[in-house]
């Protein structure tokens, strides 16, 4: 027993050390972007990288602020609201028959929507790219809501439908015996019950649109139009060799993810989960 | 009476039909827009020579498929997105493992190292790229200046070839460790407590009740993490795309930073899309493959 227990406090000591060193491993690179953010140009050339900042000197922060960045954050803010209200109105609309009533070809659709998950999105941005310039949406930010849309759509539709699955079938027959129609079932019913799995829905998929990269880099061009993953993009061009000027707006860019982190952690981790079941 | 029932019947179905036609237009009609049609629209434009801007399409019917199965450019950049896709699954799934048990077992007392753990989940590979760049820099750079201040040379790890592409993938899973972290943190929350405290009053260690015990039973995660690792790692571009482009040379290129290159910067987009639709075909499958495997190996357990 005493072997065994000195055996296992040996153990736990040696994961604490591993720990902390994953610890330092995960912080280093912030410390690193915050700490440098702090610093003018050539305090950062001068007194090396581990120098503390001479003052806590915000003028970088004014800069960048001043300097169209929160042009980026609109942007992305309007793009994230408008993908998610079209993608959880009409991905509850199609979890509603595909989880709660039988009809015809309902196991092929379901699989169908499904298997959309492992499509990369390499392989529609060239056809996208053409419509959205045969449209006259391009360079604007309306083009990335369709892609985000249809691309949150697999995962959200099978992370709702096995919510569905679970609200009580008695609920629903009792409306329909009091003369409720299928459509007002939904409204009245089901839509305002899957409330916590939409929120759900809602994190996980905003975390990605939040950061997407690849679509909005190929649909827009002019800075006004850009999403906040194109802020450091652009900014990385306007001060190129200014390190702690770029550090300034990484920094600013994962801001607001920190806060919403430090307030959401639970649902963010459940979102995360339920989109792990299989992304 | 019995014919009564069976047209009640019918008619049930008719309306739920109809009821689910309704609800599933929107989502069908964004996923044919969005993903069906630009799916065939990419193997159509393959088979024309094309710089996507000027009006004169050439058809060339199969010449840019065959002119890909030869292309040593695609299949190194294919070697690479494997050998990301075996390094990750490696690294990632085990270590994130190890974190969530450490957190499990740890209780209230590791909250601190579950938050910052899981940090660089929050950031956009794009932002990540950025930071790495010059976390990797030779001048200025975190990793030359220990290297420095230890009194060695500069330390280029992007810019040479050998180093270049474990580089990437260690910083992707930098990355995402921290999400097979809390999924399986999740699977652990799965197993019953009752299970623990009964193997615990059996006499069992906790290194016991992981290894014969929880282990197993986290069995189903740990495999739809790897399909995920599996399809996530053919996938990989924003983090590649920013901080080496693909390069030097070849050495950290990817299917899909290859794509995009003969796409949107040389203006290849009938050769582009055939990439992209290798690409496609070579993650499909790959994906129907190995859920067939694990499946299998599933069943028999």
């Amino acid at each position: 027993m005493t072997t065994s227990s000195k055996k296992s406090h040996l153990y736990w000591a040696i994961a604490i050390i591993l720990a902390i060193f994953y610890f330092i491993l995960s912080l280093m690179p912030f410390i690193y972007m915050v700490l440098n953010s702090f610093k003018g140009k050539f305090e950062m050339l001068v007194n090396g990288v581990f120098s503390m900042p001479e003052s806590l000197d915000f003028s970088n922060y004014v800069t960048v602020l001043s300097g169209g960045f929160f042009r980026y954050f609109f942007n992305s803010v309007i793009v994230l609201a408008l993908t998610l209200v079209i993608l959880l109105f009409i991905t509850a609309c199609a979890s509603y028959p595909l989880s709660r009533f039988k009809f015809k070809l309902s196991g092929q659709i379901y699989a169908l929507i499904i298997a959309c998950m492992s499509i990369p999105i390499h392989i529609t941005l060239i056809p996208i790219f053409k419509m959205a310039n045969a449209t006259g949406i391009y360079d604007t930010i309306w083009s990335l809501i369709g892609p985000y849309v249809a691309f949150g759509v697999p995962i959200s539709v099978f992370i709702l439908t096995s919510f569905m699955c679970c609200i009580p079938k008695e609920i629903e027959e009792s409306a329909e015996i009091d003369g409720c129609s299928k459509y007002g079932i939904f409204f009245r019913i089901i839509l305002p019950l899957s409330t916590p799995g939409l929120s759900t829905l809602a994190i996980y998929n905003g975390v990605n649109v939040w950061n997407e990269f690849a679509f909005a880099y190929t649909l827009t061009q002019s800075k006004e139009n850009r999403t906040l993953p194109l802020a450091v993009w652009e900014f990385q061009g306007q001060y190129s060799m200014d390190i702690p000027m770029i550090m300034t707006v990484l920094t600013l860019t994962i801001l607001p993810m920190i806060i919403l982190f430090i307030f959401f952690q639970d649902k963010l981790v459940k979102g995360i989960t339920a989109g792990a079941i299989k992304g | 009476m019995k014919h009564h029932a069976e047209s009640l019947r019918r008619w049930q179905d008719k309306s739920a039909n109809q009821a689910a036609f309704v609800f599933l237009l929107p989502v069908m009609l964004v996923l044919i827009i969005f993903i069906f049609y630009p799916i065939i629209d990419t193997f159509k434009i393959s088979g024309y020579k094309w710089n996507g801007i000027s009006a004169s399409k050439q058809s060339i019917g199969f010449a840019n498929w065959i002119e890909l199965l030869t292309d040593n450019h695609f299949w190194v950049a294919f070697l690479n997105n494997i050998k990301i896709m075996i390094l990750s699954i490696l690294i990632q799934i085990p270590l994130g493992t190890a974190l969530a048990t450490f957190v499990e077992f740890g209780g209230k007392k590791t909250t601190l190292f579950k938050v910052v753990w899981f940090i660089p989940m929050l950031m956009s590979s794009v932002a990540i790229g950025f930071l790495f760049t010059y976390v990797l820099a030779t001048n200025g750079g975190l990793i030359s200046s220990i290297s420095n201040l230890l009194g060695g040379p500069n330390i280029d790890l992007l810019g040479n070839p050998k180093t270049v592409l474990y580089t990437v993938i260690a910083i992707i899973c930098w990355q995402f460790t921290p999400f097979y972290m809390v999924y399986i943190m999740a699977a652990f929350t799965n197993i019953p407590v009752e299970i623990f405290e009964a193997s615990l009053i059996d006499g069992a260690t906790r290194g016991q009740y992981f290894w014969r015990i929880a282990l197993p039973l986290l069995k189903p995660a740990l495999s739809t993490g790897a399909i995920m690792s599996i399809v996530g790692s053919l996938k990989y571009f924003d983090l590649v795309y920013v901080m080496t482009g693909g390069g030097p040379g070849t050495a950290s290129e990817l299917m899909a930073t290859y794509m995009y290159k003969l796409t949107f910067k040389t203006f290849e987009m009938g050769y582009g899309s055939t990439v992209a639709g290798g690409m496609f075909i070579l993650i499909s499958v790959l994906a129907v493959l190995t859920f067939k495997i694990l499946r299998h190996y599933q069943e028999d357990v």
